[in-house]
């Protein structure tokens, strides 16, 4: 079933070198529509692709490109965004460290389709040797002329630059990476005005993941019609999945949009099922900020459906009893994981990750950690449950950013899927240190569009 | 803006008011007065990119404009939101606003030392009216709270970092006057402080400007510090000549004695005019100033319930909490 179009020469030896990546069809893009496009087309054959941003919040790439304002004289900005630093997702990595041309490529066409002469690729500062990858293709990119004046003759002038990070899980949130890039401490920006308008230096900006730039790739060699055939509804053409946990086979896949999440799990094609023969126990199918479902939620929705991998389905049931398919940072528990801790420890991350500038977040997410924490050592108190649905409340929604949300939703998932196991943490402190609830008994809920 | 501009209508807790396009909602509901602009902590209208940080000023907007009349999913934070024509805004007669603002203060305070009986800023503090007005009187947080240690920025200005709200406040004033950024914010969510790196002092002639926008004890005026509280003073507008600045100020007295000088602030407790640090810190004798009277001095201060002014005009003191 699955199309590779990203990966599909991932096995070849020396992709990640030129003349490999040419042999096996590089660049070929960026000649076509060099040659035969002009940048409308290519922002047009973005939009029939009905490509989503992977980058989180799936957002139509071709629809955030016509948003881009276009002052005369005042030059416009592509940012690629290979911060990758949410927990669960390795899949940018592994793309440019394994195929770095096809991004380089798909930054031509994304610079050239919304007209920007200078490009920049945000990486974190963690992914050093990706760094030294990515410069050693771009300068071979600029060696064969790919990059710099009058590419290929075209007219067409691009100069790309890798930018590094230093170690900021906020400098991932477009406003902050564009300060960040600027010099300036990372806080993300108040919106409106937005980065289309106003982002780097004033100037309209775009900021894509690694792996939508990437995507477009295939997008102009075989139209925006053929990569929307790709896919299920409007969840087009295939995606990166970060899979990790207690699978047999943890790693990054290339899906179709459409596959159903059990196939996923447990078909040897893929995860290969929950590692020694263990029971499932709950999934966090995008990314540390999404969601988590209990078992019994995972392969089918409320209402008795196939779960599937699109972004509909995955969310199918709002937050009452969905989830979202975000980054693609597919996490899988098996029985002997403990959901109050995972909560603790995702909390961590957002405590320590919090740019301090809101005070529901800079404070509300210490806040819970240090609940989390107790509950967790058995030092809990069953007020503590409330106390943190309450916490979270007040942080989502509220917050400058989506980091708020991101830290308040993992939080209010776990106690609305779970509530049973940090009970059983308060009543039983000694054996909670000890041994795992195990699975939580299945609920029915009254509403499904919560 | 410009006479052919039309005006937008938005409605405030039902009140009615015409601004100028581009006019945010809180400086709207400060149009209309009373008690219906909402508190902010971060917004300082003369410091550009202030706002947006404490969200205190969080309000509902019930109806998005005569265009559009959906109302926004999200509360807005009232000082970086402008209106649209036919706005309706809901701030203290929404329960969702309530709510979250008892949330906000309530977060401000799990990390505030509250140690007002040995803080200059009491008495004149916003943090106290805000918890206050919209907080709840009791504290859910049962843990260590974070502290920093106190440090001297400059000759006359202590940093006392526990008691910051982080509004950036200082920041901006320090970006507005100085050429290099010398001051700002180091390390991240709750360890976040401010900082000058390397304790450098800040040198110039209006820093002492970052007192007077701190609205809370973080950052107090060494030359008064421990001097007196602020409601044993008496306020008095008072002139200087003055080669750097307007000279316009007001000086702290106690009894014959100018106890500190400060500028002089608006019933937001805004800065209109700001001094030099010479005025502020240098000028504590009585025959360098021409007193013109007493200040009047809005709810921002307990000096408003001290009736120290002849004729009183009105005043709100905040009262006893029975
Ligand atoms: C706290 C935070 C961290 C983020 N980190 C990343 C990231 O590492 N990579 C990424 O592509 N998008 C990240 N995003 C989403 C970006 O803000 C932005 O929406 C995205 O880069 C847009 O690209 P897309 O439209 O191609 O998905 C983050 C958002 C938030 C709020
Ligand atoms: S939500 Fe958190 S990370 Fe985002 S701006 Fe506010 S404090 Fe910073
Ligand atoms: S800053 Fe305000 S609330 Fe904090 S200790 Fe001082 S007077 Fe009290
Ligand atoms: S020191 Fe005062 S003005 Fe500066 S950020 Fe802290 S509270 Fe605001
Ligand atoms: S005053 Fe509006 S967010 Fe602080």
């Amino acid at each position: 079933m699955d199309r590779k179009l990203l990966l599909e020469h991932i096995g070849v030896e020396g992709i990640h070198t030129h003349d490999v990546y040419r042999k096996n069809g590089g660049y070929k893009a960026v000649e076509k529509a060099l040659k035969s496009m002009s940048p409308d087309d290519v922002v047009e054959e973005v939009k029939k692709s009905g490509l989503r941003g992977r980058g989180g919040a799936g957002f139509p790439t071709g629809m955030k490109w016509s948003f881009i304002a276009k002052p005369e004289g005042v030059p416009r900005h592509l940012l690629c965004n290979a911060d990758e630093s949410e927990p669960g997702t390795f899949k940018d990595r592994y793309l440019m460290e394994k195929i770095p041309h096809l991004l380089i490529e798909g930054m031509i066409l994304s610079s050239y389709a919304l007209g920007c002469n200078q490009s920049y690729i945000y990486i974190r500062g963690e992914y050093m040797f990706v760094l030294q990858i990515l410069e050693k293709a771009i300068a071979e990119a600029y060696a064969n002329g790919w990059l710099g004046k009058n590419i290929k003759g075209s007219g067409f002038d691009l100069d790309l630059a890798v930018s590094t990070g230093a170690g900021a899980y906020i400098c991932g949130e477009e406003t902050a990476l564009i300060e960040s890039l600027e010099g300036k401490r990372g806080n993300p920006r108040i919106k409106p005005p937005f980065p289309a308008v106003k982002g780097l230096w004033d100037r309209p900006t775009v900021v894509n993941n690694v792996e939508t730039i990437a995507a477009v790739v295939p997008i102009v060699n075989d139209g925006g019609g053929a990569y929307a055939q790709i896919g299920l509804g409007r969840s087009t053409g295939t995606k990166l999945i970060s899979a990790s946990g207690n699978v047999n086979n943890p790693g990054v896949y290339e899906i179709t949009l459409g596959l159903s999440v059990e196939e996923f799990i447990y078909s040897d094609q893929y995860l290969g099922g929950i590692k020694n023969g263990k029971k499932l126990k709950a999934c966090v199918p995008g990314g540390s900020s999404v969601p988590i479902l209990p078992h019994y939620l995972v392969c089918k929705t409320a209402t008795g459906e196939d779960r599937l991998m699109t972004y509909e389905s995955l969310s199918e049931g709002g937050f009452a009893t969905g989830s979202m398919l975000g980054s693609g940072g597919f996490i899988v528990y098996d029985e002997d994981q403990c959901i109050v801790r995972n909560t603790w420890n995702f909390t961590r991350f957002y405590h320590h990750e919090s740019c301090g500038q809101c005070s529901p977040c800079r404070e509300g997410t210490g806040w819970m950690e240090k609940v989390l924490h107790r509950l967790e050592y058995g030092h809990g108190k069953m007020e503590d449950i409330d106390l943190l649905w309450d916490i979270q409340r007040k942080i989502e929604g509220n917050t400058i950013c989506p980091l708020g949300d991101a830290a308040a939703w993992p939080v209010a998932a776990a106690i609305r899927h779970f509530r049973e196991e940090f009970e059983w943490h308060v009543k039983e402190p000694k054996l909670c240190m000890t041994k795992n609830y195990g699975l939580v008994t299945e609920k029915t809920f009254e509403t499904v569009n919560g | 803006m410009s006479e052919t501009n039309p005006k937008f209508t938005v409605t405030i807790d039902g009140q009615s008011v015409q601004v100028d396009p581009g006019t945010t909602i809180l400086n709207a509901a400060r149009m209309i007065g009373g008690d219906v602009p909402p508190p902010a902590m971060c917004y300082y209208s003369s410091l550009k990119g202030s706002g947006g940080k404490c969200r205190t000023c969080l309000v509902e907007v019930s109806k998005g404009s005569e265009k559009d009349p959906r109302p926004m999913p999200k509360l807005v934070a009232s000082c970086s939101t402008t209106v649209m024509d036919g706005m309706e805004v809901k701030n203290k007669s929404s329960e969702k606003v309530i709510d979250a603002r008892a949330g906000v203060v309530e977060m401000l305070l799990i990390n505030h030392p509250l140690d007002c009986p040995v803080c200059d800023q009491a008495g004149e503090c916003h943090l106290q009216d805000l918890a206050y007005e919209h907080g709840k009187s009791n504290t859910r947080y049962e843990f260590e709270r974070r502290t920093f240690d106190k440090v001297d920025i400059g000759e006359y200005i202590k940093l006392h970092m526990t008691r910051c709200i982080l509004c950036y406040r200082c920041v901006y004033v320090a970006n507005q006057l100085t050429e290099q950024r010398e001051h700002g914010v180091l390390k991240r969510g709750d360890a976040a402080e401010i900082g000058t790196y390397i304790e450098k002092s800040l040198k110039n002639e209006f820093i002492g400007n970052v007192i007077d926008v701190c609205p809370v004890g973080a950052l107090t005026d060494k030359t008064f510090r421990f001097r007196s509280r602020v409601w044993y003073t008496k306020p008095m507008d008072a002139h200087r000549e003055c080669k750097c600045c307007s000279g316009k100020a007001v000086v702290w007295m106690i009894g014959d004695e100018i106890a500190r000088v400060t500028a002089r602030k608006d019933q937001y407790g805004e800065v209109k005019e700001f001094i030099c640090n010479e005025c502020r810190f240098e000028k504590k004798g009585k025959a360098d100033w021409t007193i013109e009277g007493p200040r009047h001095i809005d709810r921002s201060s307990v000096i408003s319930a001290n009736h120290y002014e002849v004729d009183a005009p009105e005043h709100t003191p905040l009262l006893n909490k029975a």
